[in-house]
């Protein structure tokens, strides 16, 4: 499954001074959730049919702790691709990733990948593309935002929601899938897990940037559109104002 | 010039809420791109013949012909639609929607294509700069082309909490429009005659129609918690799965649905589906009733496009309180079932 470091965010985000990054002196970093669900789904599909679940990450150095992360939870690899702390776009990423699946297949000790996990989308840049890109220049099969996921022998079967509707994908592996948060719900990892995942040797490899296309040139905050919530006053002595505005709003049937 | 722009049709045959958007945002760009003088320098390469089309605003449908929405389209700015009847390709396949786009991009000789960023656009989008080796601008709030070819976007990162400034080099430009920003209200088009409608075949391969969707029975029934008009929201303040009747209660007495943030599901007291936030679903309601919950970004990137938010929250500095509109200081537990009381009293 593929991983990225992204900034844990809580109460607001602040932009660093010079306006390109997300300010991450103060905050820790974590995988995005949707791969945190993915992560999870590898290991219990090891688990249950055997194998042997890989984590990947293409970033910087220091994202070998969201490796160890996943490495605590039950993934028995960890594959750091290191970047020099440039932002990546899908179609390097992507590349890069690809190389990566085809180095182990390539590896004459050992079978290759028979599926490969995303997450939807990452929290921060959310460009919905690196699983379906890979899956492309593999030729693999992908279905994407999945919730539920089955694999029984060669056959995949994986469900989403569309507009309350679900549907259903079907197609044989190796594939592509990329997860939504939902599908199931993370464990924690155990003590043993993490001084495991600490002693752990992670292979590394430095794939070559390349532009994308698509330049960033600033972030910024949007102007919220409120300020200060207007106090309708405490406890339940508050409920006649509040049916009041419920009525003003139109809301009361 | 011809801008591209996907749309999807809602069970009915209407016109989906998120392909109007990626509509406006099309002819915004459509409309841009024809006083632009670098492009009139040379005569486009727009092909002929009696079904050529000639318009700005192309719009790929897949659909029945005689049950096309083209009033909407049409008002919509639409001058040419291009319509993937289910004789030619029936039901949902990814990679074959894209397919469809890239031939009706070569076809048009589209500038730019433009999805509605839902899961099926975001998808059909990606596909489509995968098999053309192109990049993919994402959630895109405007998109403005200018002499040199070149894109000015704005677009979401982090569900909408940051915007970014970027450039777009590439021709076609293929973006997916956010579909839960406060895009103001788009300009109106210039009016428009019924769109022509041509009929497109596609040329399909195997590898195109690997994957295809098979529609199983509706999930959820009832009122669905992305387009309710009331939203009743729960989290950590509710103290635990137990703790949600008075809040069903509520949003039933006001016809809409209870929804939940994320330490809600995380915590196992109520489904995921439930969830509202970046990694749930996004609402839109008239009033979002915020009951318990302090307000962490990765909730409001799924509740700020609430048109009310209302706040009831035993601390009067949680976050929630610089978002919400109204609020009602003191513990959920007391105050929703007296509100319900006062509502039923009211009859």
């Amino acid at each position: 499954m593929c991983v990225k470091r992204v900034p844990q965010v809580g109460g607001r985000i602040v932009i660093t001074p010079d306006g390109q990054d997300v300010e991450t002196r103060m905050s820790g970093f974590a995988i995005s959730p949707h791969e945190e669900c993915a992560v999870e789904e590898a290991v219990r599909l090891t688990q249950r049919l055997g194998g042997t679940a890989t984590v990947l990450t293409l970033g910087p150095p220091a994202a070998a702790e969201q490796l160890r992360d996943a490495l605590a939870i039950g993934a028995g690899h960890g594959i750091l691709l290191e970047t020099d702390g440039r932002e990546w776009g899908p179609i390097a990423t992507a590349a890069a990733i690809t190389d990566a699946v085809r180095r182990k297949a390539a590896a004459g000790d050992s079978l290759g990948y028979d599926l490969l996990l995303f997450g939807n989308e990452a929290a921060d840049t959310g460009d919905y593309q690196v699983g379906v890109r890979v899956a492309e220049s593999l030729g693999w099969p992908c279905a994407t935002g999945i919730k539920h996921l089955e694999v029984d022998g060669a056959t995949v079967r994986a469900r989403r929601e569309y507009r309350g509707t679900g549907e259903t994908f079907e197609f044989g592996l190796p594939a592509v899938i990329s997860v939504k948060e939902g599908i199931n719900l993370p464990r924690y990892p155990s003590l043993p897990g993490r001084l495991r995942a600490k002693r752990a040797v992670l292979e590394q490899h430095q794939p070559q940037w390349s532009a994308d296309g698509l330049r960033k040139t600033g972030l910024r905050v949007p102007a919220e559109r409120r300020q200060q919530a207007t106090v309708l006053g405490s406890g339940p002595d508050a409920v006649p104002a509040l049916v009041q505005l419920l009525d003003e709003l139109g809301v009361l049937r | 010039m011809t801008v591209l722009c996907l749309v999807e049709l809602d069970a009915g045959g209407t016109v989906a809420a998120a392909s109007l958007r990626g509509l406006s945002l099309a002819r915004a760009h459509a409309s841009a791109t024809t006083g632009d003088p670098a492009d009139s320098a040379p005569p486009p390469t727009i092909p002929s013949g009696p079904s050529g089309p000639s318009g700005q605003l192309a719009a790929a449908v897949f659909g029945a012909v005689d049950q096309l929405p083209l009033g909407t389209l049409g008002g919509a700015g639409v001058s040419d639609v291009c319509a993937v009847p289910p004789q030619y390709l029936d039901g949902y396949a990814p990679r074959a929607w894209a397919r469809v786009l890239a031939e009706l991009t070569a076809r048009h000789n589209a500038t730019a294509v433009v999805a509605a960023a839902t899961d099926r656009g975001s998808e059909v989008m990606a596909w489509l700069g995968a098999i053309t080796g192109k990049p993919v601008a994402a959630n895109c709030l405007s998109a403005q082309r200018s002499g040199d070819g070149m894109y000015q976007l704005v677009r979401q990162r982090w569900a909408g909490l940051l915007l970014e400034d970027a450039i777009l080099e590439s021709s076609p430009a293929l973006l997916t429009a956010a579909t839960d920003a406060d895009l103001g209200e788009p300009a109106a088009p210039p009016p428009m005659a019924e769109p022509a409608v041509h009929l497109h075949r596609p040329g399909l391969t195997e590898a195109d129609l690997a994957v295809r969707a098979t529609e199983t029975a509706d999930e959820g029934g009832g009122v669905s918690l992305a387009t309710a008009r009331v939203v009743v929201g729960g989290g950590r303040g509710v103290g635990g799965p137990d703790g949600f009747a008075p809040l069903e209660e509520l949003a039933g007495l006001l016809g809409g649905v209870v929804g939940v943030s994320r330490v809600v599901t995380s915590q196992g007291w109520r489904p995921h589906t439930m969830q509202v936030g970046q990694t749930g679903t996004k609402i839109t309601p008239e009033l979002y009733l915020a009951c318990g919950i302090s307000g962490a970004i990765q909730h409001m990137a799924g509740c700020g496009s609430a048109k009310h938010i209302v706040a009831v929250n035993t601390d009067p500095a949680a976050p929630i309180m610089s978002r919400a509109d109204y609020a009602v200081i003191g513990d959920l537990a007391e105050i929703i079932p007296a509100l319900v009381a006062a509502l039923k009293e009211r009859g």
